[in-house]
Parts: C-alpha cells; sequence; structure tokens
C-alpha cells in the first residue's frame, strides 16, 4: 500500500491522462470537488421537493399535481437526502477531503486508491436513490425514518420497489461512507507532518475526525437495520415484522419487533446529528478565528468538548423514541443524558463569543454566515432543550415545533457553515474571488429567510399543527392565522431557493471570470493556505513536506511583524 | 507514546526541539492502523447483530421487542464444529505464516499463506454444506426468526472472510514499491484471528440458545 508521509513523490501515482486526472483521480483535492458537485447536486432535488411541499402546505390544492402520496414521498425523499446524502456527503466526503490532507501537511490521503472507490460507489447509492423515482409506484413515502411495519406494508407509498430501492442505496452509502472514513481517521492518526501534533491541527479538523469515528460507528447500525428490512420485505422473515391483519387475512410475518428498529435506526440516527454538526463546529470556529483575526479562545476546551460530544451522542438515541413507550426509567437516562450534552455544546458557543469579543472583526462574507451560524444555532439547541425532557417532548413531538427545532439546529446550521466554509476556501480551490456583493446578497437573503420560515412553525406547533399531513382540512383548534403563516412561510421559502441562485451564479461566474485570487487573502495561518502554489498542485507541497512550529491560531500576537503568524513559520 | 499522552500534549511544546520526539518518527503502518479501524467497524456490525438477536429471542419480553413464544432455536449438527476446526486450523496457518515471514523465509510462508487460504474456502464451503443441511430440514430463512438471524450472521460472516481470503491471495506478492510481504502477512494473520474471534462469540452465542 502507497504511503505518502515522506518526501518521496514515487508513490504518489501521477495520473497521465485527462481522465485519470479529472475522472478516475485518486488526488483528495478531485474527489473532493466530485463528492461536493455530486451532492451538491442530489441537495438541489431535495431543496425542490421541499418547494413542492411548501406549495402544497401554503396553497393547498392550487397545483393538483401534488397528490397525497406524493407530498409523504417529498417529505421521505427531502429528509433522507439532505441528512445523508447531501450534509454527510459534503462535509465528510467534500471538506474532509479537501481540508484533511492540506491542513495537517500531507501530500494525499494514506489509501488514494480506497478514496476513490469511496466516492464512485457514493455515487453508485445516489443513482440509486434517484432510480426510486422511475420504479413502479414511486419513491418510498414512509417517511425518512422508515419505520416498519408501515415503510413494507400496503397503503405506505412506494412500499413494494421504493423503499428497495431507498434500504439498498443506503447499504451502498455506508460502504462508501466506511472507505472513506477509514482514510479520514488513519489520515489525521498518521500522515500529519513533522510538528503537527494532534494538539495543533486546526479545529475543522478535529471536528471532521471525531465525525469520521463516530461515522464508522454509527453507520454500521443503518446497514444492519437496513439489511434486515430488506429481508423482511423481500424473503419475508420477521425481524420487524410483527403479526397483522389486513382484510381478514393474516399476515404471513409474526412476532416481530418494530422497537427493535427505531432502536438500530436511531442508535445510528443521533450520532449522525453529530456527524453533520461536528465539522460545521470545527470549520465556523476556524472561520470566526481568521475573520475576527483572535485567537480561538478556550483551543483545548473547543478540543475536548468535541470529544465529549461525540461520545455523548451514543448514549441519547433514545430521545426520538419517547412517544414509542419504554420503561420511564429508559426515558429519565435518556431525558438526562441528553440534557448533559448542552454542556459540552455552551461551553463551545461560549468560546466563539469570547473569540468574537473585542475581535478586529472582518464583516466578510464567510465571517457573516459564521455570526448567522452562530445564532441559527442557538435558536435551534434551545428549542431542543424542550424536546429533550419526556413530558414536554410527547405533545410537542408530532407537530411542527419539532420540524421547526431540527431545520434550525441541522438543517439550517450546518448549511449556513457549508456557504461560509465555500466562500472562504473558495479562493484556495480555484484561484479565483467571488464577487463580494453578490456573497453579501446571498447571505442576507437565506439568513433573513431562513427566520421567517423556520421562526413561525415553532408558534405553530405549539397551537397543535401536525406535522407529515398533505392537508390542515378544518380543524376546530387550527385557526385562521395559522393558514395566512403558512402562506408566509412558503413565500419566504420560493424567496429562499430563488436566492441561491445567486449563490451559484455567483460561484460558477467568479470560476470563470473572477478576479485571481491571492495565495493567502484572508491572512490565514494555517497550513492550507501555505501551499507553494495555488490551487494546491498534485501532492501539495511540491518538493518537501512542510514543517509546523505552532498551532493554526497565532492572530495578533503582541510584537510580531503582520497580524498573523503562519504554522510554518520557526520561532525566533 | 499513548493516545492519551498525546492529547495531552501543548500547542507550544515543539516536538523534536523541546526533547520531545515527534509523532512522525513513532508511527505504526498506516495500513496497519486503517485495519484496525476496520476491525472496529466489523465489531459494531457483529455486536448490534448480537444485541438485535437477543432482543428479539424475547429475553425482554416485557419491553415489547417480540414475543418470547416464537422462538424455536436450531438443532446443532456437529458440521457446526467441523468448520469451527477448519477455521481455527486457517488461522494456525496464518500465524505460521506470519512467524515464516518475520524470519524471512519466503517458501515455507507462501505455502504456509497457501494453506491458509485453502483451509479459509473449505470453511466457507463448510458453511455452504450447513445452510444446505438445514435447508433439507426446513429450517428456512422465513420460517423462524432463530433460522433469520442464523443465516444472516453466518453470510456478514462469511462475505468478511471471503475479503480476507482475496487479500490472503496477494498478500505474499507484494507489488514494487509497496510494503514488504512482511507486513501484509502480519496484517492477513491479525484479520484472521479477528474473524475467528467474531466466530467463537458468534459460535456461543447460537449454542447457548
Amino acid at each position: 500500500m502507497a504511503t505518502t508521509i515522506a518526501d518521496d513523490l514515487r508513490p504518489m501515482h501521477h495520473p497521465k491522462t485527462w481522465a485519470g486526472k479529472y475522472v478516475w483521480s485518486q488526488d483528495h483535492k478531485v474527489i473532493a470537488i466530485q463528492y461536493s458537485l455530486t451532492a451538491i447536486a442530489v441537495g438541489l432535488v431535495a431543496l425542490v421537493l421541499s418547494v413542492l411541499m411548501r406549495l402544497q402546505l401554503g396553497f393547498p390544492g392550487a397545483y393538483s399535481g401534488i397528490t397525497p402520496e406524493n407530498y409523504l414521498q417529498y417529505v421521505s425523499m427531502h429528509g433522507m437526502i439532505m441528512v445523508v446524502y447531501l450534509l454527510t456527503a459534503l462535509l465528510l466526503g467534500g471538506f474532509g477531503n479537501y481540508l484533511i490532507p492540506l491542513m495537517v501537511g500531507a501530500r494525499d490521503m494514506v489509501f488514494p486508491f480506497v478514496n476513490m472507490l469511496s466516492y464512485w460507489i457514493y455515487l453508485l447509492s445516489v443513482v440509486v436513490l434517484l432510480s426510486g423515482f422511475f420504479v413502479p409506484g414511486g419513491p418510498t413515502g414512509a417517511g425518512w425514518t422508515l419505520y416498519p411495519p408501515q415503510a413494507i406494508s400496503e397503503g405506505t407509498p412506494g412500499h413494494q420497489w421504493g423503499i428497495v430501492t431507498m434500504l439498498v442505496s443506503l447499504a451502498i452509502f455506508v460502504v462508501a461512507f466506511t472507505m472513506g472514513g477509514l482514510n479520514y481517521v488513519t489520515t489525521v492518526l498518521q500522515a500529519r507532518t513533522r510538528g503537527m501534533t494532534l494538539m495543533r491541527m486546526p479545529l475543522s479538523v478535529w471536528g471532521i475526525f471525531i465525525a469520521s469515528i463516530m461515522g464508522l460507528l454509527a453507520f454500521p447500525a443503518l446497514f444492519v437495520a437496513a439489511v434486515m428490512m430488506l429481508l423482511d420485505h423481500l424473503a419475508g422473515t420477521s425481524f420487524f415484522m410483527p403479526a397483522m391483519q389486513s382484510m381478514g387475512q393474516t399476515s404471513q410475518t409474526m412476532g416481530g419487533s418494530p422497537i427493535l428498529f427505531q432502536h438500530l435506526f436511531w442508535f445510528f440516527g443521533h450520532p449522525e446529528v453529530y456527524i453533520v454538526a461536528l465539522p460545521a463546529f470545527g470549520i465556523v470556529s476556524d472561520l470566526i478565528s481568521v475573520h475576527a483575526r483572535k485567537n480561538i479562545f478556550g483551543y483545548r476546551m473547543m478540543v475536548w468538548a468535541i470529544v465529549i460530544i461525540g461520545g455523548l451522542s451514543f448514549v441519547v438515541w433514545a430521545h426520538h423514541m419517547y412517544v414509542s413507550g419504554m420503561n420511564p426509567y429508559f426515558g429519565y437516562f435518556f431525558a438526562t443524558s441528553t440534557l448533559i450534552i448542552a454542556i459540552p455544546t455552551a461551553i463551545k458557543v461560549y468560546n466563539w463569543l469570547l473569540t468574537l469579543w473585542r475581535g478586529d472583526i472582518h464583516l466578510r462574507v464567510p465571517m457573516l454566515f459564521a455570526l448567522g451560524f452562530i445564532f441559527t444555532f442557538i435558536h435551534g439547541g434551545l428549542s431542543g432543550l424542550f424536546l429533550g425532557n419526556v413530558s414536554v417532548d410527547v405533545p410537542l413531538s408530532d407537530t411542527f415545533f419539532v420540524v421547526g427545532h431540527f431545520h434550525m439546529v441541522m438543517g439550517v446550521s450546518p448549511i449556513l457553515v457549508i456557504f461560509g466554509a465555500i466562500y472562504h476556501w473558495y479562493p484556495k480551490i480555484t484561484g479565483r474571488m467571488w464577487n463580494d456583493a453578490l456573497g453579501k446578497i446571498h447571505f442576507w437573503i437565506t439568513f433573513l429567510g431562513v427566520y421567517v420560515i423556520y421562526l413561525p412553525m415553532h408558534y405553530i406547533g405549539i397551537l397543535g399543527v401536525p406535522r407529515r399531513y398533505y392537508a390542515l382540512g378544518e380543524t376546530g383548534f387550527i385557526p385562521q392565522s395559522v393558514h395566512t403563516a403558512n402562506e408566509m412561510i412558503s413565500i419566504a421559502a420560493f424567496v429562499v431557493f430563488a436566492g441561491q441562485a445567486v449563490f451559484f451564479y455567483n460561484m460558477i461566474h467568479s470560476y470563470f471570470w473572477g478576479p485571481k485570487a491571492e495565495p493567502n487573502p484572508w491572512g490565514a495561518a494555517s497550513l492550507e493556505w501555505q501551499t507553494p502554489e495555488t490551487p494546491p498542485g498534485h501532492g501539495n507541497w511540491g518538493a518537501h513536506l512542510p514543517i509546523v512550529y505552532r498551532w493554526a491560531y497565532d492572530y495578533s500576537v503582541p510584537g510580531a511583524a503582520r497580524d498573523f503568524i503562519p504554522q510554518t513559520e520557526p520561532p525566533s | 507514546m499513548s493516545l492519551i499522552a498525546r492529547l495531552a500534549e501543548k500547542s507550544w511544546q515543539n516536538p523534536g526541539i523541546d526533547g520531545r520526539s515527534d509523532p512522525a518518527d513513532y508511527r505504526p503502518p498506516a495500513a496497519k492502523v486503517g485495519l484496525v479501524a476496520f476491525m472496529g467497524v466489523a465489531t459494531v456490525i457483529f455486536t448490534l447483530l448480537s444485541a438485535a438477536y437477543l432482543m428479539r429471542m424475547g429475553i425482554h419480553g416485557n419491553m415489547g421487542h417480540g414475543t418470547a413464544g416464537d422462538w424455536r432455536p436450531l438443532p446443532k449438527p456437529p458440521q457446526l464444529w467441523i468448520n469451527t476446526g477448519l477455521l481455527a486450523l486457517g488461522c494456525l496457518a496464518w500465524e505460521a505464516a506470519r512467524r515464516l515471514a518475520r524470519s524471512g523465509e519466503a517458501a515455507p510462508m507462501r505455502s504456509a499463506a497457501a494453506l491458509g487460504n485453502g483451509l479459509g474456502v473449505l470453511f466457507l464451503l463448510g458453511q455452504l454444506l450447513l445452510w444446505r443441511h438445514y435447508q433439507a430440514g426446513g429450517y428456512f430463512l422465513a420460517a423462524n426468526p432463530a433460522n433469520a438471524f442464523f443465516y444472516l450472521l453466518t453470510a456478514l460472516h462469511g462475505l468478511h472472510l471471503a475479503g480476507g481470503v482475496i487479500a490472503g491471495l496477494h498478500a505474499p506478492y507484494p507489488p514494487a514499491g509497496g510494503h514488504d510481504a512482511r507486513l501484509r502477512i502480519q496484517l492477513c494473520a491479525i484479520y484472521w484471528h479477528f474473524l475467528l474471534l467474531v466466530w467463537i462469540v458468534l459460535l456461543v452465542l447460537l449454542l447457548s440458545t
């Protein structure tokens, strides 16, 4: 197995053909871009689905093409695509791939061939997933959680073929992720350059590293659950399927446990929240530090908070199952462990704020997105405190309050960080600068827009408006104002959707016609900005690997000549 | 240097300068770390399946995880022991290959590795025969959850072993510029020991229930 730790360029497999360089590439930077573009493309499908859902909710019946079955299919596909195929793939496959080798001073991932396979298998999983739209009966409408027995029982949209494509796609995705995850973890452990101790790594790498370990431990649960449900559906086993009566006939299955599926699903599902959140935490720490020209406050505390959050997230999964019924002592345990996560999370939030405190804040576009993240994350986190308690969760669980909560905390927040990160590293990735005014327009449309969308959802949720409903109809407890609020939310959603065109225009236009970027336009200290070429060439570092003498946060050091000291600068 | 000690390092301490060793000097090979991480993933898969097995059995019947009544354990034919013996012998062959590789005896090492692979293939064939034996007895996949778990667990274990055989076929013949055969054989031996351990745990689970 070729390793890339030494200054020896021989094992680098320099590509000789166009396809070897851009298609079947083993270069982590190319793979990162392949991962990112695929994730964004499939994310756009999910975004269109959400617009169709809002069309139905805001203006019921306005577009007759959306049937109740379609609506459930949109909900399910939107959720699964956004959580797994967009956020996980983009943050780990995209940013993980691009940033880890550059930030730790490696020439590439330690297993480049496996890394390439990881992308192509991921692409296969996306193709299988999207094929669900073209099979008889359409994609599954079981909700993104795919609970049995309804997911594979008659009456649920896509219960015959849609659920099969979904489960097969998830199993393939887990294989792809495992290949990538093994690479990320091993590269961080094995390929750091001289002087790059673990406690000198940028927090972006820490977030991605811990999230990768979590993914390796959590995704097997999804794999196992998917395989078992496939067997229940296709081979007639009874892992999850109880005996059921339909039209006077008893099903062939008996004795299976739907709750068992829920345990397996959420043993994956909750860590998944943090698999998405931890890379975002890490990246936003770096954005804030660079653009506030201050070292990150409490670096070691930040690292430990990431590690502790990662560990705790494996013992909270059943808080998603309060309404499924459980032993009250279990509920007590899971509520307690859930609320304890607030402590390391609050440490991180305070440290971000303290990093900003009296900093030399530059309100550039990446910083705006980082600040926007702090707002949305605090809001989403606080509503999580409500839902972490059993007695509060039970009445709120099936309402729009939950939709508002999780979109704020794990939908909008990581997406804002992703936008910030794209704006931040775009000059390094492409060698071009984007248009600042368009970037700011994009930020304000997105940031204000998501508030108009998700804040009212908390209120209509408290009124008791149920989620997952195709239409509310005429009910006594839902006042007219809810319908008006739904119209407003939908209009805001359309505006935010259209506003993303500004982002895509900016990125595509700048790629071809943007001004040439400086090698280090933000004056950042971390290693990826110190490459000899911009964008970095194959092998990243030219003839010799960099040597690291300090952490990544030497900003505004008193007495220093510049307001930052690169990690590669020896102590004087 | 342990992971804990590395985490206790301070960012202002300069490895290699302040009298501290640099991590770049004492790392195990990346392939070994990758293999350990992969075995971690496999351990999680089999642990979760074992937990699901026990829950589905109805041990916790009062928690709603299935009913105790529908679980009918499989019979334990002697083939189980024969297959276990084949796998254990395969592990011994790989252990011999590892020791021979360490002492630099290339030709006997290749023979031992080939023997290990052969025993692995025999184990897989034995497992298939065991499946056929159960099928002939009417113990079909969908007939009972105990059967379903048996087929699922053995299939997943078999897939992992088949991967081990494919790697094992290549291990004694390293390409130019890659790691030497010693490391590759060592990694194969570690993986086969791991799969034997997993099989013994699964066997205890099957025999005791």
